[in-house]
This record gives C-alpha cells, structure tokens and sequence, in this order.
C-alpha cells in the first residue's frame, strides 16, 4: 500500500463498518452549518442530490452546471432501472446479496467496504424517491414493480419506464429546486468551472466560466464536491451526451487529485452501429432486449446477403454456442468483447461490417408481435427511428459502444480525494464498480453518494475548518484565474487550419482501436505516441473561431478535447502497466485458451492511482492494495 | 442529397438577427438533422466563418435541450420526435430548410439558435416539488398508488421540458408544462399536502415570467415530443380552480 493512500475504510464487520462509522464522524451543530458554502459542480444524479441534501442540512450551496437547466444533466438518460436490496419479490435478495454481485460483476477489482455501503444506503434511495413522488412502475395492487437485470439472479431493478434516469433525476432536482427557493441553493447555469483552487492545500474554491458572457468568475467555498460524471467522450463516439467531459475531475487531477483506474471502461454491447463520418454520437438499446433477442452472425466470412435470405443452417448463434448456460444473457464485457471478435474475423454485417444482428423473429413466433411490442415497443422504435429500419420484420443491427466509465478520481472512504477538501461523487470518482458496472447500478452509486454518503462524511471534515468565509482575493485565486484566462487566450490564438472536432475524432479512433475493447502491449505503445503526436498539433494547428466573451461553443469544446488529449495518455499509460485482463480491461496478451478475461489476483489485485507530476512528465503509479475478506476470489465463469 | 438551410443568426440577446443562407452539400439520409448542421459548421469553420450555435447534448430526444423551429414546427415535421432524433430520410433532395430559435417573450434569444429558458426553472421552483427532507421518508411500499394513477403520473413526468409546447403556441403559453407538472404531483398521494399551494405558486409565477394566455387551440399538445395530453391543461385548470375558491388567505 503507497503511504500516501489512506482509504480510511473503518475497521469491524463488513456489516457493521457502514453504522459504526457513522457514529465516531464528527459533527457540525446545526447553527454552525449556516456559517460553510459548500461548491457542487454538476447536477447530475449526484450532484443535485448532493446539492439538496447538503443545503437542507443547513449548508449554503452553489450548484454549477454547463447545460442551460439543471434538470438536463446526462442521468436523464439513463434508460433501464436502479438497483436496491429490498427484496421486495420475497426471491431472496439481501444488501448482502447485492453486495456480493456487485463485487464479482466488478471482477473484484472494488473496495468491499464501499460496496457494501453502496447495497445498504441502496433500499433507503427508493423510499427516498418514492416520497419525492417519483413515478415508478407499479404492480395492480398499487406496489412497486421490479425486472430483472444482467449479472443477478434476482428482480432488484426498479423502474419508471425507458427513462428511470429521467425520473429520478427530475426528482433531485425538484428537491433542489426546493432549496433554491428557500434561498440555500445558488444555481448557476451555463457555467463551466475550468479549475479548483486550492489554498494551503485545501480546495477552497473554482474558477468558472460564464459560458454566456464569458466572464471568468471565482468562486469559494470550504469544501469542493466534483459530481461531474464520466469520461468516455475521450473516444468522439459514446453514448455519453455531447457535453460530457473530463475538464473538472482532470484540473482535480493536475491540482493533486489521483486518478483511480483510468483504463477502465465499459463497452456496452448493444447499441445502434455507426452509420458513416457523420455520426456525432451512439445511442444505447436497452440491456434487456437480450432477453428475447438472439445475436447472430453469418458463419461465412464476407456474407453479403440479407438477413432474411441466410438460412438457418449458415448462421452462428455465437453467445448460445459458447455460452450456453448464459446464452444471450453473458454481461456486458463478455458480449461487447464477442462481437468485436465475430467482425475481426470478417463476419460482421451491415455497410461497415462492423456489426452483428440481434434477432426477434424467434420471440415473435413464439410470443407473437403484440407481446414483443408491449415489452420492448418504444425501443423497437427508436431503432426504427434512427436506422429507418423495421425490427420486426430485419433483424437489428448492433455494434458495442463506449458507455460508462468505471476509473474516475481516487477518493477514500469519506469520498474525499488526494486534495482535502476537494470530494468526487457519482461516476466521477473510481470507487465501487471495480472493472466492471453491472447494470442498473450507475443510477444507485449517484444517489446513494449524493443523499447518504456525503451528508454524513462532509461534516467530519468541516469541524476541523475554521468557519470565516472564504475571501475570493486572495493571490491563490488570482494566480489560477490568470492561468485560466492564459489558457483560453492560448485557444483563442492558436487560429490554425483543423476544427476541434478534427482532432477530437482522431483522438477517439486511436482510443478506440488500441485502448478499446480489446488492448495489447504493441497497440498501446503505439497509441501513446499517436496521442502526443496529435497533442502537439493540436496545440499549434487548432482553429477556434469567435473571442471569449460570447456564447462560444468551439473554445467550450477545445478546452475539453485539450484535456482529453492529456487524460488519453495517462489511460494508455494504465492499460499498459495492467498485465492481466479484467472486467472492461482485457489485454489480448492475457487470456484464457478459450479466449476468456485472465486476472492475475497476485499481481493486480490493487486500484492504481495516479500523482501528476508536471507537464510532460511521466506519472506516479500509486497502489492501493484491494482486501478481500467477505468475497472469495473466482474466475468469472458464464459457460 | 443536397439542401439550402435558412438559418437564423443573432450574436447575443441585444443584437438584431437575420436570416443566413448556407447550402447543405452531400447530406445522407441516415444523418440526424443535429449532424446535418454539425457538417455545415465544420465547413463553416473551413471558411473560417462563425458556426451555428445550438443547445443539444443528449441527441437520444431526453434532455430536453434542443430548441429548434424547422420550416414552421417545433422540433420538425415528425411526431413525438425531437430534433435530435429526427433524420433527414425525412428531407428530399433540393428541399430548402427555415431554422429558428423558439420564438417567446418569456425566452429571449442568446445566440442563433440557444434560447433563454430558465423561467422554467422559475416556475417549479415555485413549488414544482414536494418538501420532503433526505432521511425523513416512510418505506417506499408503504402507501399503495392505483396502477393507473402511477401510470398517468409517468405519463405526466415524461416532459422534458424543451420548451416546444411554448413555441408552439400562438400565445406562448405555458400551460402544458405546467400543468404537466402539477398533474403529476396532483396525482400522487405524496403531492397532497401542498397540491392548493402548489398550484397556486406556480401559476402566479408562470405569469410573472410574461407567458400568455391558453386559448385551447392544442398546438402545444401537437408539437410535444412526449406527447403530453391535453388533459393535463384541463386538470391544471380543474387544480387552479378549485385551490382559488376553496384557498383561505
């Protein structure tokens, strides 16, 4: 364990750490509270939970965001449920149960502590959304209903529809909106914040940018909370929103922030294949039309027939063939990794072949079209939507994509990160899906840090800080305000010949075929240079139209894809040092001779976390070693 | 297949816009109509030229960010469809395309195409919530819901809150979205206690932001990418009513 990790996981039971601990944090009196701003950038699931969770307390709260209303943070989209170990269905379930799914679906490479934390907060986010009146589907007797997800032999999702993330999110933010009228929430929209400030190596504030006027604003508080979600738009193509960047958490990061695991990523299986240059983004079908529909390919390379004119004999139902006690149902790794296969082997379908179909004939004989419509009617017309295809009648056509990412900033128990003061919630920090998300559980981890987690450690850090406001004049918020405005200024004058998204796409490519779903030592190498390459002349070619002080939606962009140009790097860098596959990290040199994930528990059982030390210069590798006392340790089978 | 775009440009809230013409060359039909502009600015800034702004961030039709008027529509010519997800398999080849910002008093222009609609927040922080505190709440199975109110509440919650219902209206009045709002805290046992005030609270402050009058011709419903019924209209009124005659001040 490096000295300077502390997780501060409490000593005990794994059942009782959670409660015990909660007892030895100090606390802030009630009047006291008034007397503490407390910055919360982004209002996703954990930031506006945080938000209005902390403000109820008694806390002042500024709450940024860069979209127009807080009410549209990326949460919004996801699409399928939130898991919670009420074992309502009387099938089983228990937070223990939970936790121990969650903890293998990770490919144990999570904290045991936080996960079970995670599962126990998990049944106290329900009651909490229920009473916010959040419109969760129902049974005809009026209780809540739950499906079943991937990776858990029990029905724990609960669900509003095809949108629960919607719903969810509309209720933090209602509860924010709550706050704001009783005056205790500052919200500020269209505001980008562009760097932490730290002061005796506390974070005591963030430098911000009016994304209206331009104007670069400082802003204090006793304590900084980053709820800014994931970093997957590091490849162009995600299904993250165009927004979503890494700029908070990776200004967090050169500030003193470790990273946890970058390399990390998940690749969801089923999404709607790229269809040419033009394509801007991916759009998720939900995980649970593999419940009924069969991936297939041609078993001839270069099969260039219809679908509907391959016959049954010369297709390759690969998942029923390899897996077949899981089938359809294999996680998300596994199938997402498959697919890639069958198209490398050249036995892709559509234009780019770089796709495999997921077939619903079977399930419209056997079921009939009215019952597959009731079940998956909305998604099968999006599809329709986007593709201008009918899945009833052609297979779809699907192809993984870039989803979520599991590594994000290093924080320890408390979710307080390397830079006291400065906490990650949410997504953005790395903590509890180990190297791998089971579904329905993103939604969870925002919430459960928002509502539950933070209200209770922030307090323990607060006691011991002196409760005078903050002063935004002081010479540390000068200096990073004139590194801030150097750095837009440098965007601005750079006026060479490529768009952002020129080298943003470029970017994403390299990420995605040496960094992507699968990884090799050679690949890797090779990407690290590419990427620097690219850096460089981004640096000195980039053209970002307009000044800053307008609406200006290419400096927003340069100034994200500049950090994904540096955040690449230190990914590759993570991949590389891993000698072992795990979960959404599969390194082709480490497999199984069946062509399965090979973890090297010896070596790796840790969560690597990475010190910035200065531009250019190589990064320090950290471990945190990873204690598995509750879980025995096993190769993830689903043969 | 290749179109003309009529596009309106305005360079912040004070300036005066006009309208632009620009050609959009080699559009494929599997691109979204966002992408179709993502390829006009990228030759826009070829030409160094200023690009299209436009709010989007999701483009899966959920965030509600997109406030785009196409040839006269809110989001476009498709039904229950946002921008975003609209494709230009919808558009023939030579097709002129009229883009503009949501036209409303209560959402000043920013820039081109990104409106001003934070009186949205305004008015649910009015009281589009119910005041319950993290950590004081009953479990979750406590109090049963009858399916099909459950079911209308969603159907209510489903509004993402882009703004259409507005742009839509000859008078750009608020009333779908408010009264989407209300109807699903007034269908919910959870939204009792304060459902007088709330509707009360909300209303006021829709008017305040300078929102016209409902004169029930149903554009707002029309155009709504969620489809929001009518009804919720109906039930903000049946809500607003009833809290003014039964409210003691």
């Amino acid at each position: 364990m490096s000295e300077k990790l502390n997780s501060k996981i409490p000593d005990g039971t794994i059942a009782d750490k959670w409660t015990d601990y909660k007892f030895k944090l100090k606390l802030v009196n009630p009047a006291n509270k008034r007397k503490y701003d407390i910055i919360v950038v982004g209002t996703g699931l954990a930031g506006a939970s945080a938000a209005a969770s902390l403000a109820e307390l008694g806390y002042n709260v500024k709450a940024f965001c860069f979209q127009d209303s807080g009410r549209r943070a990326h949460s919004i989209a996801a699409q399928g449920g939130i898991n919670a170990a009420k074992n309502y269905k009387n099938d089983g379930d228990s937070v223990y149960r939970l936790f121990y799914d969650t903890v293998k679906g990770g490919d144990y490479r999570a904290r045991e502590a936080n996960v079970h934390r995670l599962a126990e907060v998990s049944v106290d986010i329900i009651d909490q959304c229920v009473a916010q009146g959040v419109p969760f589907a129902r049974e005809y007797g009026g209780l809540l209903d739950n499906r079943s997800f991937g990776g858990a032999q029990v029905s724990r999702t609960f669900y509003a529809k095809g949108q629960t993330g919607q719903q969810l999110l509309l209720g933090a933010y209602s509860a924010m909106n709550r706050m704001v009228a009783e005056g205790k929430i500052t919200m500020y929209e269209r505001h980008e914040m562009l760097d932490v400030v730290t002061i005796d190596g506390h974070a005591r504030g963030i430098i911000a940018r009016n994304m209206e006027t331009g104007e670069i604003e400082r802003h204090a508080g006793h304590a900084v909370l980053l709820c800014t979600g994931g970093y997957g738009n590091v490849f162009f193509l995600s299904t993250n929103a165009k927004g979503s960047n890494v700029t908070a958490a990776w200004r967090a990061h050169k500030k003193g922030a470790y990273f946890g695991n970058p390399c990390y990523t998940q690749i969801h299986p089923t999404c709607i294949p790229v269809s040419g240059d033009h394509q801007s983004k991916l759009t998720l079908m939900s995980e649970s039309l593999r419940n009924d529909g069969r991936v297939w390919v041609p078993k001839a390379q270069g099969d260039k027939r219809k679908a509907n004119e391959i016959p049954e004999n010369e297709r390759d139902y690969y998942l029923e063939r390899k897996y077949p006690s899981f089938g359809n149902l294999v996680p998300r790794d596994v199938a997402s990794r498959n697919a890639k296969e069958m198209c490398d082997e050249g036995r892709g379908v559509g234009t780019s072949g770089l796709a495999v179909y997921l077939d619903f004939a079977d399930a419209i004989k056997r079921l009939g079209k009215d019952e597959v419509e009731a079940k998956y009617g909305n998604l099968f017309d999006m599809y329709k939507q986007i593709t201008g295809e009918n899945p009833y009648e052609v297979p779809m056509r699907i192809y993984p994509a870039v989803h979520y990412t599991m590594g994000g900033l290093w924080v320890d128990y408390n979710l307080m990160t390397t830079v006291p003061g400065l906490y990650a919630l949410g997504e953005a920090n790395f903590s509890d899906h180990g190297a791998n998300r089971l579904g329905a559980s993103a939604l969870m981890q925002g919430l459960a840090d928002g509502y539950f987690v933070i209200p209770y450690t922030l307090g323990d850090y607060l006691s011991d800080v002196e409760r005078k406001p903050i002063s935004t004049d002081s010479a540390e918020f000068e200096k990073t305000e004139a590194e801030v405005k150097e750095r837009v200024n440098k965007l601005l004058s750079i006026k060479g010949t490529n768009s952002v998204d020129y080298y943003h796409k470029k970017l994403g490519k390299i990420m995605w075929d040496k960094c992507g779903m699968a990884r090799n030592e050679k690949g890797l190498k090779e990407a690290k240079e590419e990427i620097r390459a690219i850096r460089e002349d981004f640096w000195k070619n980039v053209n970002v139209t307009g000044t800053n002080e307008e609406l200006n939606q290419q400096l927003e962009k340069a100034g994200r894809v500049a950090d994904f140009l540096e955040l690449g790097e230190l990914m590759v860098d993570d991949a590389l040092h891993r000698n072992e596959s795990c979960g959404g990290h599969f390194r082709e040199e480490y497999q199984t001779e069946d062509g399965e994930a090979k973890r090297d528990d010896e070596h790796y059982a840790y969560v690597a976390a990475w010190e910035f030390r200065g531009e250019n210069q190589p990064e320090e590798l950290h471990k945190e070693d990873l204690k598995f006392d509750n879980v025995k340790l096993t190769t993830r089978s689903y043969k | 297949m290749n179109l003309t775009l009529k596009v309106w440009r305005q360079k912040n809230r004070k300036a005066e816009g006009k309208f632009e013409t620009y050609k959009a060359n080699s559009v494929s039909p599997d691109m979204s109509f966002l992408e179709m502009i993502d390829v006009v600015n990228e030759e826009l800034l070829h030409e160094n030229k200023e690009p299209i702004a436009f709010d989007h961030d999701c483009r899966e039709g959920i965030c509600g960010s997109c406030s785009m008027y196409i040839n006269g529509r809110a989001h476009g010519p498709l039904k229950g469809v946002t921008a975003c997800q609209l494709h230009m398999r919808s558009y023939s080849d030579g097709d002129t395309i009229t883009i503009e910002p949501w036209r409303a008093n209560a959402f000043p222009v920013i820039k081109d195409l990104v409106v001003d609609r934070s009186a949205f927040d305004r008015i649910q922080q009015a009281g589009g919530y119910v005041s319950v505190n993290t950590g004081s709440v009953p479990d979750a199975n406590a109090t049963p819901i009858p399916k099909d109110n459950a079911d209308e509440a969603f159907n209510m919650a489903a509004c993402i809150g882009c703004g259409a219902c507005v742009a839509a209206c000859k008078n750009s009045s608020a009333m779908l979205f408010v009264g989407a709002k209300v109807s699903q805290y007034a269908l919910l046992p959870q939204g009792q206690a304060e459902r007088q005030d709330r509707v009360l609270n909300m209303v006021e402050q829709m008017d305040k932001e300078g929102f016209g009058a409902c004169t029930n011709t149903g554009a707002c419903s029309a155009e709504c990418p969620k489809e929001i019924p009518l009804s919720a209209i109906a039930r903000l009124n049946r809500e607003f009513l009833g809290a003014s005659l039964s409210k003691k001040d």
